[in-house]
């Protein structure tokens, strides 16, 4: 491993994974290599059931790492006990599918749930932060509004805002823009990206969109669990 | 209530903003804990009338020491006490006096037809020392069939005995014999009969006629001052030991009585009976509650859990609701609780009242019993990874 490759946010090294026991059990990704760098915006590509999600899970400590080894910011995945996992989950920031907002919080209160996981130290600060950040996403008219008064496109913005409040060093986002109009998808997407340039913020996301894809620093494509192109 | 929740916390009050996003949830669940509550409530009453009832019977006396018959459960129960035994107690050194106690037990039947059962106890009430603290009127009973009655007896009306005296005494028939009732006094039915009644000894044996003066229902002795009761006892207890006679000291006595009738009986077992379905059915609407709650909101959870919450904050959130849900559904239930009692305790006559032990004994109980099914309701969560719950 050269000096370089281990300053590296995210390094993978022969990751295999299998869902399923016994006769039933299906493998869907094989001998991942992949190492990316601090501060880019590498996205993730491939067809349906190529492993792409997988994939991010793994890397993000989602998930149990059954073979191989991830190393995230310096720490080993594989086997790494139960507050290892959450000491580096604080560092992440997660962009889902889904929005996942909490259906009893108010927009505000769920961004601050982004900045309570680190402790209550600064508690006096988490409301301007969160208020601040939701409004430079568009959201400064709805704070107090439950999720079910939000659009879709509105609850994928806040669920934005709640991955990125806490300043993490690494984000995660699988198809964010799926539930975003295309304007804010995008400027999203710029926001990420002028995060990887001003704190060094990597970014890996998977997505369709071709904007975004021209965005990319680089693009990491999937088939059948294998990463077959790397650009 | 968010905030001051917010403050005191120190981090989103999740739970309580869960438990009201959903209000009628939310209230359905307050009920049912409420409901559970005045169960619990209801027989630790019964319960503790119970035991109050039996303890009352005794303030009619005042003693350190008592033998009865070893056969014996308490003061209505038991064999009879050779007089003989209180000559050989009366010889131990640290006993000072000794009467003999006669109880029996007698019907009068009302004009109107209402039958009470009366339990008669009948002891030589020129000895002070012997005589309890409720009977303040004990003067009337030496004249002849004078008797005094408990005013609070189940199946009398109200202010039936009110203005009754020496001087204007309510004269009734009972074992065929005509009472003076000459006093009062103020004791409260119990589960044995519906009140106690008064008599002297002589007065005693005149209303049973089969029972020998040579054979009381147990002896009460006072001892020296100075002298520890429990000693005494023990004493008089060796020097009896050949004999079928149970000595203790009196206080003794009564808490063993408590004890049997709460924990031998059918009735003091069915309380305590009443007392295990409360809380188990309290057990299973709080569990039902809160993991159909967790089950609800397990994406959302796991979005946590995601972000590097760690196990502790989830327990602390089902732990905020289990406490909530507690309190919510305490404080309507010690309000109708109250409620409930006052209308048992006209009902039935037996002293059942709300006491701050209970109280706060049930508060605890609630809390305790919501948290364990709140924690059982999280493991689910605790033991899957993230990535599976979403
Ligand atoms: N929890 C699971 N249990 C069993 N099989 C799973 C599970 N999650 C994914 N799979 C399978 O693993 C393979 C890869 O799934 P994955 O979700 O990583 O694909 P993807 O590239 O993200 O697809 P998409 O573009 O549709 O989101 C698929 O064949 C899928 O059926
Ligand atoms: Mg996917």
């Amino acid at each position: 491993m050269t000096p370089s490759a281990s300053q590296d946010p995210i390094v993978v090294t022969g990751l295999n994974h299998s869902f399923g026991q016994g006769s039933a059990k299906v493998q869907t990704l094989f001998d991942i290599h992949v190492q990316i760098k601090r501060g880019k915006l590498t996205t993730l590509i491939g067809p349906s059931g190529s492993g792409k999600t997988t994939l991010l899970t793994l890397m993000g400590c989602l998930r149990e790492i059954q073979e191989g080894s991830v190393r995230l910011l310096g720490e080993e995945l594989f086997g790494a006990s139960n507050e290892t996992l959450n000491n580096m989950r604080r560092r992440l920031g997660f962009i889902f599918q889904a929005h996942n907002l909490h259906e009893s919080l108010t927009a505000l209160q769920n961004v601050r749930m982004g900045l309570e996981v680190h402790g209550s130290a600064h508690r006096h600060e988490y409301d301007a932060a969160a208020t601040h950040i939701l409004e430079q996403l568009g959201l400064g008219d709805r704070l107090h509004y439950l999720p079910a008064k939000l659009s879709g496109g509105q609850k994928q913005r806040v669920a934005v805002a709640r991955a990125l409040v806490g300043n993490p060093e690494i984000v995660f986002a699988d198809e964010p823009t799926a539930a975003l109009d295309r304007d804010t998808g995008l400027k999203a997407v710029g926001i990420l990206k002028r995060l990887g340039e001003l704190r060094g913020t990597t970014t890996v996301m998977v997505t369709h969109d071709h904007r975004i894809l021209e965005m990319a620093d680089r693009i990491l494509r999937m088939e059948d669990g294998r990463i077959v192109d790397q650009t | 209530m968010t905030r001051l929740l917010l403050w005191w916390l120190g981090r989103m009050p999740i739970g309580w903003l869960q438990l009201v996003s959903n209000k009628l949830r939310f209230f359905a669940a307050g009920t049912g804990v409420a409901f559970a509550c005045i169960l619990v409530f209801v027989q630790l009453g019964m319960m503790g009338s119970f035991s109050e009832a039996t303890r009352s019977a005794y303030r009619i006396l005042n003693a350190d020491v008592m033998i009865s018959a070893s056969d014996c459960n308490g003061l209505t129960d038991g064999s009879n006490v050779a007089r003989r035994r209180m000559y050989q107690a009366l010889a131990v050194p640290g006993v000072r006096e000794a009467i003999p106690i006669f109880v029996g037990k007698t019907f009068w039947l009302q004009a109107d037809g209402t039958r009470l059962e009366l339990t008669v106890v009948g002891f030589d009430s020129t000895r002070h020392s012997f005589v309890g603290p409720v009977l303040e009127q004990i003067s009337v009973l030496p004249l002849s069939n004078h008797v005094l009655m408990d005013e609070r007896s189940r199946g009398l009306r109200p202010g039936q005995l009110a203005n009754v005296s020496a001087n204007s005494p309510l004269w009734i028939e009972a074992n065929h014999q005509q009472l003076a009732v000459a006093g009062t006094f103020s004791l409260g039915a119990g589960f044995a009969g519906d009140g106690f009644m008064i008599v002297s000894d002589q007065t005693f044996l005149r209303l049973f006629p089969a029972r020998s003066s040579a054979a009381p229902n147990h002896i009460l002795l006072n001892v020296e001052s100075g002298s520890d009761p429990e000693d005494v006892a023990a004493r008089i207890a060796a020097k009896l030991a050949a004999e079928a006679v149970l000595v203790r000291s009196f206080s003794q006595a009564i808490e063993q009585d408590v004890t049997y009738q709460t924990t031998r009986r059918p009735v003091g077992l069915i309380f305590g009976f009443g007392v295990a379905i409360g809380t188990l059915v309290g057990l299973v609407i709080v569990y039902q509650i809160l993991s159909t709650d967790v089950a609800d909101h397990l994406s959302e959870y796991a979005t946590f859990k995601a972000m590097g919450y760690k196990a502790s904050f989830f327990r602390s959130v089902v732990m905020e609701e289990a406490v909530i849900l507690a309190v919510v559904g305490f404080l309507p239930a010690v309000v109708a609780t109250l409620g409930i009692y006052s209308v048992m305790a006209k009902a039935t006559g037996l002293p059942i009242a709300m006491t701050w032990e209970r109280a706060i004994l049930v508060l605890f109980g609630t809390v305790l019993s919501c948290s364990l099914s709140g924690i059982f309701a999280m493991r689910k969560l605790t033991h899957a990874d993230p990535a599976d719950l979403f």
